[in-house]
């Protein structure tokens, strides 16, 4: 069943084109990463899909009464405004204090309740914000560069945490990502962009795409680099050694 | 009755705004507003001439122009000069345009140093009720909109994944500063009417936990600012609302000094 759909989504900004004629789908349940160079429209793509920026042709769909728990990339908690963690959570609006207290205790941040946000470190940070979202009780949770900043073993903790989460909550996830051997591991449906969807599938699928390789090099799984993957259409764009 | 006493008209005027500007105040910390109040508060000038001329109410008229300012901002804030830019220009430029134009009215005399810094002791029991009124529709759609703003204050995208318009908060937020520019000119005065909003909002955050209780201690503050400053002045015989500030700033300075002493 899918919760969210675009359909030849493209947007303008000024006089740039930052996305052209995207098509993506979501299942329920899925997690799908969306991986691509800088600049290459990801976090736009994310605004598209939670609502935030208007597509300036195509068409979003979701299903009726669907919930985003999002993730930004970035909170404007400065110390002047003041915030606990504990308030954080009651932000998210209607969850009881139990549920808020188990949800707390689910990603690891009980502890910490009472401290001010703006004294967490980042792997902290990154799991209120995380908790936050799923209070909401989302079908779909929307996470844009969680990792950034995190140290290796963070990286590795706070992805497992997601997987274990939407397992739990049986919600689907969608997330921008810069730490592809942990995409090719967990994902079940990569998205490759690069102002278009250069290609997309299951991991396997398109780390053997020449398109994939293209952006990121050979390196990521050798493996699997026999799979021959055939083109729907030219990229020009790349200085590609493949294209017909 | 006791309202009859200019005095006590004063005291009450000065305790509406207090508890008004205190959690609004908040906001504008929050959001970088700083400048943008001075701008919308600078046009209350102009607003002024606005209200004599066509003999409509102060608070119509600043209220007015005020509003026009922000609109003005909001419709010009493009590429070409930065958001800093353009502040300065409609602060300064407001503030200008207002006192040439009361210099255009010569059938009115104009006290023009009662609306730049205030005239809390000719509070009126009109005033007043002018006064009683904005501060509650103030605080009520605060209050309303509380979780929405904050979370458009926090992060617009996150807010409207979660079904909110984050424009719209900003816009309501423009509109109860107008509100308070308009309601507060008679009392701080054009000049500093940003004080009264920032000051006890600042003075407030070294001592609160959530923003909630920043609000909160921010109109505690404001609270202590108008009644230590209306006393005080009625002993220097100095300006009522530059006193007022005067006292806003000794606390803003206390409580950061505390919170250093505290630990970081």
């Amino acid at each position: 069943m899918t919760l969210i759909a675009t359909q030849g989504v493209s947007v303008q900004i000024g006089a740039k084109q930052i996305l052209t004629n995207v098509d993506l789908s979501i299942g329920r349940g899925e997690i799908v990463t969306l991986v691509g160079p800088n600049g290459s429209g990801k976090t736009t793509l994310l605004k598209v899909l939670i609502g935030a920026q208007t597509p300036t042709r195509g068409a979003v769909m979701r299903e009726a009464g669907l919930r985003i728990g999002y993730v930004p990339q970035r909170l404007a908690i400065e110390r002047a405004m003041p915030m606990t963690v504990s308030r954080w959570l009651a932000l998210s609006g209607f969850a009881s204090t139990a549920e808020r207290k188990r949800i707390a205790e689910r990603v690891g941040i009980f502890p910490l309740l009472d401290q001010q946000m703006a004294n967490l470190s980042g792997g902290e940070f990154q799991r209120a914000l995380l908790a936050h979202a799923l209070l909401i009780q989302p079908d779909l949770l929307v996470l844009d560069e969680p990792t950034q900043g995190l140290d290796q073993p963070a990286v590795a903790a706070f992805y497992r945490l997601i997987d274990e989460v939407r397992r739990e909550q049986r919600c689907a996830v969608l997330m921008v990502s810069h730490d592809l051997h942990v995409v090719m591991r967990s994902s079940d449906h990569v998205i490759c962009l690069n102002g278009h969807v250069c290609c997309q599938g299951t991991p396997t699928l398109v780390s053997a795409a020449p398109e994939y390789q293209a952006l990121f090099g050979f390196g990521t799984e050798g493996a699997l680099a026999l799979y021959r993957h055939e083109h729907d259409h030219r990229h020009d764009h790349l200085e590609s050694q493949h294209d017909a | 009755m006791m309202l009859d006493d200019f005095l006590v008209r004063a005291f009450l005027g000065g305790m509406l705004l207090a508890v008004a500007a205190g959690p609004l105040g908040c906001f504008v910390v929050w959001r970088r507003m700083a400048y943008f109040g001075d701008a919308t508060a600078h046009a209350a000038i102009f607003g002024v001439t606005l209200s004599l001329a066509f003999s409509i109410s102060i608070f119509a008229g600043v209220l007015f122009a005020a509003l026009g300012v922000a609109i003005l901002l909001a419709l010009f804030s493009g590429r070409l000069y930065t958001a800093d830019t353009m502040l300065g220009v409609a602060a300064h430029g407001a503030l200008a345009l207002g006192l040439v134009s009361v210099s255009f009215l010569t059938d009115v005399r104009v006290d023009l140093s009662s609306y730049l810094f205030g005239d809390i002791l000719a509070v009126g029991q009109k005033d007043l009720l002018v006064i009683a009124s904005g501060a509650t529709f103030i605080l009520l759609i605060l209050g309303w909109r509380w979780r929405r703003l904050l979370l458009a204050t926090l992060n617009e995208d996150l807010a409207v994944s979660e079904g909110l318009n984050a424009r719209t908060e900003a816009l309501l937020l423009v509109l109860l500063i107008a509100t308070l520019v308009a309601v507060a000119i008679k009392i701080v005065g054009a000049l500093l009417i940003t004080a009264m909003l920032i000051i006890p909002a600042a003075a407030a955050r070294p001592l609160a936990r959530t923003p909630e209780g920043m609000a909160a201690m921010a109109i505690v503050m404001g609270m202590i600012s108008v009644s230590a400053g209306l006393a005080a002045s009625f002993d220097w015989d100095s300006p009522a609302g530059p006193t007022i500030i005067v006292i806003a700033t000794v606390l803003f300075v206390a409580t950061g000094t505390l919170s250093r002493f505290k630990k970081t």
